[in-house]
């Protein structure tokens, strides 16, 4: 059993380890080659892209603004359907109610699809302590229960992994597998997977799935997916139950379908995921199949304060990925090196609401505020300014390293002071640039090596700009 | 572009503290090509737009330095600065900084309205569609981020780079992806930023332009450091020296002539 603790204090460590590791630098390529281009095209292709981001943008504004009231007739829509709603204001809460069904129905085995929340949560390992067998049915979600890890992308899961490394895993783990079996194809990894998963499949006692919206208007949940073990792990079990926070209420059904047309163009550069799963209520009697009974969590964890602070806007969020797609920082270091469930831009802003702004606060600040995550959101989150309105909470409680502080101390003193500030850079400048004449650069300099360690520095030409031009005036 | 018959709009330059401190020769270049689109230039006197507070989150530092810039730049028609960077922050967030305070919003909107980067003012405001300068060679053009997804400059420097006589420009793949300077980021996060522009100076090499230009002097020292570190011969310029025609001063770290 493993219960995650987040690494996200040691940030610069896990950057450093992630470097360093030449398989996860060949698999991040993926990242680039894989969705920035698949991304614009499909925007490109679709005309009224830009303002379908308007529209996202504001039905997620509108709903959050009446998320009370949004959530009370999605509650009454689930009962009326016969399914069962619990709020779950904290991660243990939220457990705790999927542990209670589970232990109820006698459940040996939840069938989980892919769900960002039970992450969060941390529920596998509380399942495993309370007996009960969680099996991952995503692939990807699979290959990391397999290895002992966490996703390091919230969309795809092993993005970190090479296909090889999950060849290696599968040879180890799946009994019966025979050496001779070619899993050179992507294809082949995916056909292996779905043999032992299908097994699973019916003998799980309960499926879980997570939602990417919920629909206030007929309590529907929704999953978006390309594999269909969604489908399966909703439908095949006795129970469902549906793992959600609060933010993806959306008012109506024509809402979901514009909020449907940006997500997966964001997410993977597809017009539509494979499939599109609406889920209301427990099997009814004339139906075919579908479970016998409907359960819907809907986990706070923090989130309603966040409603009505600064990093509300952060949870408009649909969970696309586009930001950490585009994110030359996330291309550098990958997922895991953040520390937490939510890695990129997003996890940057949601980490700190989450665990702690002394925990993550390293996550906020490593970011180069180039705002491509920002250009590219399907909901229009300004991602820098939220990091940016993070660091002021780090400053304001003194949480930001002592060296930060008191550079920016000695360096604000003279830039508040114009006069003196002109005489101390010319000075210094001066003296800088003798010290740097024969080169032109430096390639080490006292109080710089986060720079010079790795890049040469120039030196100034000579007199600053400010004495120069005054000297010419003077002529 | 001769604007003869009304009186020359004064333009403050912001010549930005890189420029001031490590290369004044980019602020020459700015006032010339300023004067050449008809405007006057005055340099009031000036330290740091406050970004790197800002982007600390030291809110009181970035609140003063804001104020302090503001009053300077007073009776200037224009504020101008050659760099994406500075000039969204005297753009966008001199206004977020004094949200819900009216009075001090109001004077930092009025500000804000007055500011634009130097090639985007060049061609935007004043209609520049050319420059008499000239530069042998092929270049490179980085897209600095927020000169490119705060401001909008993109078409703007390639439009007069390419009137410029002798030049020719070569893209780099990904231009508008970021160096990985991120100001406080390059030195608070080194390792990060090495790996980003270690990426960047190598789009700089396929391209095979024995020049790199950009319009921002934060981003060019991070890549010409990078460029020199690895002993590869590409030279680093900001674009306002070459479309000043001042293409023949030392590159950036590069030493001076004897």
């Amino acid at each position: 059993m493993t219960i995650h603790v987040p690494t996200s204090p040691a940030f610069k460590d896990n950057a450093h380890e992630a470097l360093r590791d030449p398989a996860l630098q060949r698999a991040l390529g993926n990242v680039e080659s894989g969705f920035i281009a698949k991304r614009r095209k499909a925007a490109d292709k679709l005309p009224e892209f830009e303002a379908l981001r308007d529209a996202a943008r504001d039905i997620k504004n509108h709903t959050l603004a009446h998320l009370d009231l949004y959530l009370e007739a999605y509650e009454k829509r689930v009962t009326e359907a016969g399914g069962h709603v619990h709020f779950a204001p904290t991660a243990d809460d939220a457990r705790k109610v999927v542990i209670d069904i589970c232990k109820r129905v006698g459940a040996k085995t939840i069938a989980k699809g892919k769900s960002m929340i039970s992450e969060e949560i941390d529920l596998n390992g509380h399942l495993e302590a309370a007996g009960v067998t969680p099996v991952e049915t995503d692939l990807g979600e699979y290959i990391i229960q397999l290895r002992g890890e966490r996703p390091s992308h919230i969309v795809a899961p092993v993005i970190h992994l090479n296909r090889d490394q999950i060849e290696e895993n599968f040879r180890a783990a799946h009994e019966g597998l025979p050496d001779d079996r070619d899993l050179s194809a992507p294809e082949s990894l995916l056909a292996e997977a779905r043999a032992m998963l299908r097994k699973k499949f019916l003998a799980a006692d309960v499926g879980m799935t997570g939602a990417n919206f919920l629909v206030a208007e007929t309590g529907t949940s929704i999953i978006v997916t390309n594999e269909g073990n969604g489908d399966l792990s909703q439908t095949l079990p006795k129970v469902h139950i549906v793992l959600a926070s609060i933010e993806k209420l959306v008012p109506t059904l024509d809402d979901v379908s514009q909020m449907l047309r940006v997500l997966a163009r964001s997410a993977t550069g597809q017009d539509i995921t494979v499939y599109t799963t609406f889920s209301t209520g427990p099997r009814r009697e004339a139906d075919v199949d579908g479970p016998g009974e409907y359960h819907v969590i809907l986990l706070d964890n923090g989130r309603s304060s966040m409603l009505g602070g600064e990093f509300r806007e952060m949870l408009r969020c649909i969970r696309c990925a586009a930001c950490m797609n585009h994110c030359p920082v996330y291309h550098a270091v990958g997922g895991h090196a953040y520390g937490w469930v939510y890695p990129g831009p997003m996890g940057s802003v949601l980490s700190p609401s989450l665990i702690g702004v002394d925990k993550a606060g390293h996550l906020p600040n490593a970011s180069t505020f180039c705002g491509r995550c920002e250009s590219v959101c399907p909901v229009r989150i300004p991602l820098p300014k939220l990091m940016r309105n993070w660091r002021e909470k780090e400053f304001e409680r003194h949480l930001s390293p002592a060296t930060v502080r008191s550079g920016l101390r000695f360096w604000s003193f003279f830039a508040r002071r114009p006069g003196l500030y002109r005489f101390a850079t010319r000075v210094g400048m001066r003296a800088l640039a003798l010290a740097g004449r024969s080169k032109g650069r430096f390639a080490s300099l006292p109080l710089a090596g986060g720079w010079t360690g790795s890049r040469d520095f120039a030196a100034p030409q000579g007199d600053t700009f400010q004495a120069q031009w005054r000297a010419r005036a003077k002529r | 572009m001769v604007h003869t018959h009304e009186p020359r709009p004064r333009v403050g330059l912001f010549a930005t503290c890189l420029v001031d401190l490590i290369r004044p020769s980019i602020g020459f270049a700015a006032a010339k090509l300023i004067e050449e689109s008809g405007c006057e230039v005055v340099v009031p006197s000036q330290t740091c737009c406050g970004q790197p507070a800002f982007n600390s989150g030291d809110r009181a530092t970035a609140r003063a330095l804001a104020l302090q810039a503001i009053d300077a730049f007073q009776g200037v028609d224009y504020v101008v600065a050659p760099s994406g960077s500075c000039a969204g922050q005297l753009k966008k967030h001199y206004p977020e900084l004094f949200a819900g305070e009216p009075d001090l919003a109001r004077r930092a909107e009025a500000f804000s309205g007055k500011v634009h980067e130097l090639v985007s003012f060049l061609v935007d405001v004043r209609g520049m569609s050319a420059v008499k300068a000239r530069f042998d060679g092929a270049v490179t053009y980085h897209d600095s981020c927020a000169g490119l997804r705060e401001l909008g400059i993109k078409t703007q420097p390639r439009k007069l780079l390419d009137s410029v006589e002798g030049l020719s420009v070569c893209e780099m793949k990904d231009p508008d992806v970021c160096c990985g300077f991120g100001g406080t980021f390059s030195v608070k996060y080194g390792e990060i930023s090495d790996a980003i522009v270690s990426k960047k100076v190598d789009n700089i090499s396929a391209s095979n332009a024995p020049t790199l230009l950009a319009g921002d002097l934060g981003c060019l020292m991070n890549m010409a450091g990078k460029l020199q570190r690895l002993g590869r011969p590409v030279k680093a310029r900001h674009v306002a020296e070459v479309l000043a025609g001042m293409g023949d001063e030392p590159a950036i770290g590069e030493p001076a002539r004897r």
